[in-house]
């Protein structure tokens, strides 16, 4: 169980959000809208424990795994290595089956700079799921990929999500995607923004 | 090929020049200068001397770049450290390199010790300037993924801050090795009696021309080798990935 208790967070004394509580079951799929600038990944950044400067409290489990906008790779070392160097103990050929599951295996010894962008997102997909997390945080994880990518995208994310059951919070702009993978959505609104009912 | 043609510009020039002066005593040409490395080399002078300088530009090197890897770093990631150390770090850029040997043999003595601590102390701020610049640069993005996947710090060091730093890390390191040889050939010519630079001090003072060319030029080929096989390999694989 995730449970999110932000009382306050502010940025140079600008109030950003206020009275944040939800919680989040494992296998549970959390989409998390609102308007641009909102706080959305904000609140992901406190919950993910990257940004701990605010009021309140967050339970998540160590076992934890994040998806940004951007793949955010070490493009110094190779595809597998970048699931092996953030997933030391896991089996290299558990590994290599998680590039199998998004498509990627025959491109373990490649750059990411050799890869398309697509194939740099999928990668970054393998990487959280390739440790097994509990909780799943992904920041508009299929934002500027063409349709077809992101509906690529969604049914593989959809898959691995089933696969691993993990308690999933994600930001989108994108009502459909939010149909399509949530089972559960929350609203961020005002300023400061807290949960519209 | 550019390059080749370039070098031999420049011998053609020193020709010219010796030609013109036409006193062996003020430039002697390039080919008379073989005679007395030869002699060097037969003698056993020139590779004595040239092994301690080694020694102390490879120890003065190292410390450097590990001591101002270390405080670069330490700045570039911690604004408030950076407050506290930076007016520290202008002070040191700013000392001539002359004043640091100079009080080095004062407080430390005449000895080794002292000679490599001020090459060291030279290089130091430099190494520190230009890699706080690349970890004021580093990637928050990245920072915060191994910050959520837990990624152990040695691993976060290895294969996450050092690769980005790497080009700050080569330039500190090709600049480093360059000035660094310098410094000591001052600091051999103003307190050791081994090396390049005590060797260049001594055939000062003799007035040979030729024995300091001789010696100067030596050690330049050392350093260019020292450039083409290690540290322009060592460019070629730490950016082979941009390259793929």
């Amino acid at each position: 169980m995730i449970r999110v208790d932000v009382r306050a967070k502010d940025y140079d004394g600008v109030p950003v959000l206020r009275d944040v509580r939800f919680d989040v079951a494992r296998g549970e799929t959390v989409a998390l809208l609102g308007p641009s600038g909102i706080g959305k990944s904000t609140l992901l950044r406190l919950i993910a424990g990257i940004d701990t400067d605010f009021e309140g409290h967050v339970e998540a489990p160590e076992a934890m795994a994040i998806v940004f906008q951007e793949p955010t790779l070490l493009l110094w070392r190779s595809v597998l290595d970048n699931i092996l160097l953030v997933h030391p103990r896991l089996p290299r050929d558990e590994a290599l089956a998680t590039l199998g599951k998004v498509g990627l295996r025959g491109k373990e010894t490649q750059f990411p700079t050799q890869l398309s962008l697509g194939q740099q997102r999928r990668l970054s997909l393998a990487r959280a799921f390739a440790g097994k997390p509990e909780l799943l945080i992904m920041d508009e994880p299929f934002v500027s990929l063409d349709a077809a990518m992101a509906d690529e995208m969604l049914g593989l994310a959809e898959a691995l999500i089933a696969e691993t059951r993990p308690a999933t919070i994600f930001v989108t702009h994108a009502e459909p995607e939010a149909a399509r993978l949530a089972t559960r959505h929350l609203v961020l609104g005002g300023r400061p923004a807290t949960l519209q009912p | 090929m550019v390059r080749a043609l370039s070098l031999l510009g420049l011998l053609l020039l020193w020709m010219v020049a010796a030609r013109l002066t036409d006193d062996p005593q003020v430039l002697p040409g390039p080919f008379a200068l073989l005679t007395p490395f030869a002699a060097e080399i037969r003698s056993g002078a020139l590779p004595y001397h040239l092994l301690h300088t080694l020694v102390r530009v490879a120890w003065a090197f190292a410390l450097a770049m590990s001591i101002g890897m270390a405080l670069g770093l330490a700045m570039g990631l911690f604004p408030a450290l950076d407050r506290w150390l930076d007016p520290w770090l202008v002070v040191f850029l700013n000392l001539p390199a002359l004043v640091l040997i100079v009080l080095c043999y004062l407080w430390i003595g005449l000895n080794e010790t002292a000679a490599i601590a001020a090459v060291t102390l030279n290089k130091i701020p430099n190494v520190t300037t230009i890699i706080r610049e690349g970890a004021r640069a580093l990637d928050p993005g990245l920072r915060a993924m191994a910050q959520v996947f837990r990624m152990p710090r040695r691993t976060y060091l290895r294969h996450v801050i050092l690769p980005q730093l790497a080009p700050y890390t080569t330039g500190a390191a090709r600049s480093g090795i360059a000035v660094i040889w310098k410094i000591v050939l001052v600091v051999e010519f103003l307190g050791r009696s081994n090396g390049i630079g005590f060797q260049i001090h001594l055939y000062f003072q003799l007035f040979d021309v030729a024995h300091v060319l001789v010696y100067a030029l030596s050690f330049i080929a050392v350093m260019l080798a020292v450039e083409w096989l290690f540290l322009q390999p060592w460019e070629r694989r730490v950016r082979r990935w941009r390259l793929a």
